[in-house]
């Protein structure tokens, strides 16, 4: 049913509408409201037979999932930022465990400095967990998209993460199809796990491994998440069967045919730099885009496809690795290796910071006029920035740096926040 | 005990020029009040005096006094105020937490800090919810709270941190409301000065989301008991009581954690006699 509602409001739904059997949950912005909506659908009687748990942290929200997964319940959790990071070792375990348990992020920075505004620092540190990654450029994705991860997961016993813009997407109110009970029941079997706690057949989970069988047990979930790049399109496809719309998949093109440069993202971003590119293509330039959907897995041939005939490659990316610069675009080098197809790296939206339809272009034109670094930051004030340095080059004890920058432009340093 | 004698400070030299955020009417406009009146009658100069937080709207405090401040992730504010003592024995260190960063997510911490007894204050505003979040059930929240994540209430029996306190070794264990200016003044002066650690806990109404506790202003009452130091007669005073008794509860004679001291050798005789409760 299409309705006028929030993006965590609309979620909550479809999660309900997956029939969970345990959702565990520790509050954190911008997740709150997609939980909260879960609670409040539980105590309204909407989700049968789910039993909530408002447990004591994140820490414990993944383990009794994971607990509860591995006794063979339907299981879903959500979080951002501090907490998936504090999550982390139970990111690693759900993962080798093999246990389909779904998770929402609601994209956050990662403090210090604290920073309660979107990017997608939180995710990509968990890129490398096991877990299957998706990225919703708009609500409806989003929506959609963890329909689709519990049957992902479930058919594959792998964990799979939902990431949805802190904010742009879970705070956003707008038009959102809800799809109905029948149509969610069409697509998502019952949940037929492959380890169950059995009486019958009693067995303990978390053998330890050693090195005659680490690399075997850890190639299957490399293995794994190849076989999830097979099944992803197939199910996006059965997806649009029943609810008449093409969700996921890997990659979304947009006005990539005879594009010279190609601006490459994940998740809401792409609704700009897709405005981006119209105006552009309106003034006559080569442009177009492609928006990343499964980070992980990571579709190499699909990319190679998309961005082989482009001159240059732009990424625009809501996370750095420091000491290297773009993690997309190192995977996305992956893909075009051994092509002379130069890769830029654009570090933009960082803790919040606005990603302008002017400062886009600017970057694209740069690009086709061969002017990008290779690592370049989206509106940098390189003032504020070289002030610092000298600072803290002539001043051993140049005390803490977010303070001295907040002071340096002006602002008074604010006492953290969520 | 690093405290000068007492100095030329007045409680308005530790405040901080930062506006607090808080909402109008928060309990801990108090608590800060408090903390600095505190301050002032320990005589600490602001420079020796360190303020570790978590996450939280009480963890914004340090922020809104002229002290150092450690604003540090959330449930870690104790881990962090014990690694800041023992590397610099000789600063006056208060731990300043909410019931959610110290207790649900930061629990493990609490225990610890007790049994480690590092010389130091560990204050808790207590508003029994989440605030920061907007208004979520801690696990001092009442079992019958309803939220939308605890959809009818948890149904959980609420933890009593100054039990836990006790039995976890704490060497100091007391109560205040932080609308009892005087007397949180008073206990947070005297924890400060016990060796060992301290701890605090201040009932600090959330008016937003939990405003059912502006009635604490009426139900908190000073104890009629003086404080003790048998932990078995304080736990049972504390395990029997309405929950809104204020005041100092136990004053402990445990040795504080001792610096540069690696290889503590105890005499489990000493230690049974410490936890005789
Ligand atoms: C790892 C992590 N999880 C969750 C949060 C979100 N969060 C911020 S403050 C808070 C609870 C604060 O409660 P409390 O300590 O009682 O402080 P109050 O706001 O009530 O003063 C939570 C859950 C966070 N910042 N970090
Ligand atoms: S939400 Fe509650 S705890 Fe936070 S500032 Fe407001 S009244 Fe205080």
């Amino acid at each position: 049913m299409l309705k006028q509602t929030e993006g965590s409001q609309a979620v909550a739904e479809a999660i309900a509408l997956c029939r969970p059997e345990v959702v565990c949950a520790y509050p954190i912005t911008p997740q709150t409201h997609i939980v909260e909506g879960v609670g409040a659908l539980v105590k309204a009687g909407k989700i049968e037979n789910c039993e909530f748990i408002n447990v004591e942290s994140e820490f414990a929200a993944l383990s009794v999932a994971i607990g509860a997964s591995a006794a063979g319940a339907r299981a879903y959790t959500a979080t951002a930022s501090q907490g998936l990071l504090f999550m982390g070792e139970a990111v690693y375990n759900a993962a080798g465990l093999g246990l389909p348990i779904v998770m929402t992020i609601g994209n956050r920075a990662i403090g210090a400095p604290i920073n309660i505004w979107n990017d997608h620092t939180d995710s990509m540190s968990m890129k490398d967990s096991g877990w299957i990654q998706l990225f919703a450029e708009t609500n409806q994705e989003a929506v959609d998209l963890h329909i689709q991860a519990f049957r992902l997961a479930e058919e594959l016993s792998c964990p799979v993460m939902v990431c949805m813009d802190g904010f742009i997407l879970t705070h956003a109110y707008e038009r959102i199809d809800v799809p109905s009970q029948e149509e969610v029941d069409a697509f998502l079997p019952p949940y037929d796990p492959i380890q169950v706690l059995d009486p019958v057949e009693p067995y303990s989970i978390g053998a330890m491994v050693g090195p005659e069988a680490f690399t075997e047990v850890r190639y299957l979930a490399h293995e794994k998440q190849l076989q999830a790049l097979r099944r992803i399109p197939e199910i996006g496809a059965v997806f649009k069967d029943v609810f008449g719309r093409q969700s996921g998949g890997l990659i979304h093109s947009y006005r990539t045919e005879g594009a010279e440069t190609i601006a490459v993202a994940l998740g809401s971003v792409n609704g700009t730099i897709k405005e981006v590119i119209d105006g552009m293509r309106d003034d006559g330039a080569a442009v177009g885009s492609v928006s990343i959907c499964s980070f992980r897995p990571f579709p190499l041939d699909e990319l190679r496809a998309a961005l082989v005939g482009a001159k240059h490659v732009v990424v625009i990316e809501k996370s750095l690795a420091p000491g290297l610069g773009g993690i997309v675009a190192s995977n996305i080098r992956m893909a075009l290796r051994e092509t002379a197809v130069p890769v830029y790296t654009v570090i933009a939206g960082l803790g919040g910071r606005p990603i302008t339809m002017n400062s886009l272009r600017e970057v694209l034109e740069a690009a086709g006029n061969m002017r990008l670094p290779d690592v370049q930051f989206l509106d940098l004030d390189h003032g504020a920035v070289e002030r610092e340095i000298l600072r803290a080059k002539q001043t051993r004890r140049a005390g803490p740096t977010a303070e001295n920058i907040l002071r340096n432009l002006g602002h008074a340093a604010v006492a953290g926040n969520d | 005990m690093n405290i000068m004698q007492p100095g030329p400070f007045k409680a308005a030299n530790y405040k901080s020029d930062v506006t607090p955020v808080w909402c109008p009417g928060c309990g801990d406009f108090h608590v800060l009040l408090s903390l600095t009146k505190a301050l002032a009658e320990l005589g600490a100069a602001p420079e020796n005096v360190a303020l570790v937080s978590g996450i939280g709207c009480s963890s914004r405090i340090p922020a809104y006094t002229n002290c150092y401040g450690f604003h540090g992730v959330h449930g870690r504010s104790l881990a962090l105020g014990a690694g800041l003592k023992v590397a610099r024995p000789d600063l006056t260190v208060l731990v300043m937490s909410g019931d959610g960063d110290g207790f649900s997510i930061g629990g493990n911490h609490f225990l610890h800090a007790c049994r480690r007894n590092i010389d130091m204050t560990y204050v808790v505003m207590d508003n029994r919810v989440y605030g920061m979040t907007k208004g979520q059930p801690s696990p001092t929240t009442e079992p019958d709270w309803d939220s939308a994540l605890s959809p009818g209430g948890t149904g959980l029996s609420p933890f009593h941190p100054l039990v836990i306190a006790l039995a976890s070794g704490a060497n100091f264990v007391a109560r205040e409301f932080s609308g009892d200016i005087k007397g949180t003044t008073r206990t947070i002066v005297e924890a400060v000065r016990h060796p060992g650690f301290s701890f605090v806990e201040i009932l600090s109404p959330c008016v937003t989301f939990r405003p059912d506790e502006r009635a604490w202003k009426t139900q908190t009452h000073v104890a009629s008991v003086e404080a003790t130091d048998d932990p078995a007669r304080a736990a049972r005073r504390i395990m029997t009581d309405d929950g809104f008794n204020t005041g100092v509860l136990y004053r402990g004679r445990r040795k504080p954690y001792e610096h540069h001291v690696t290889d503590r050798i105890v005499d489990p005789a000493i230690l049974e006699q410490e936890f005789a409760i």
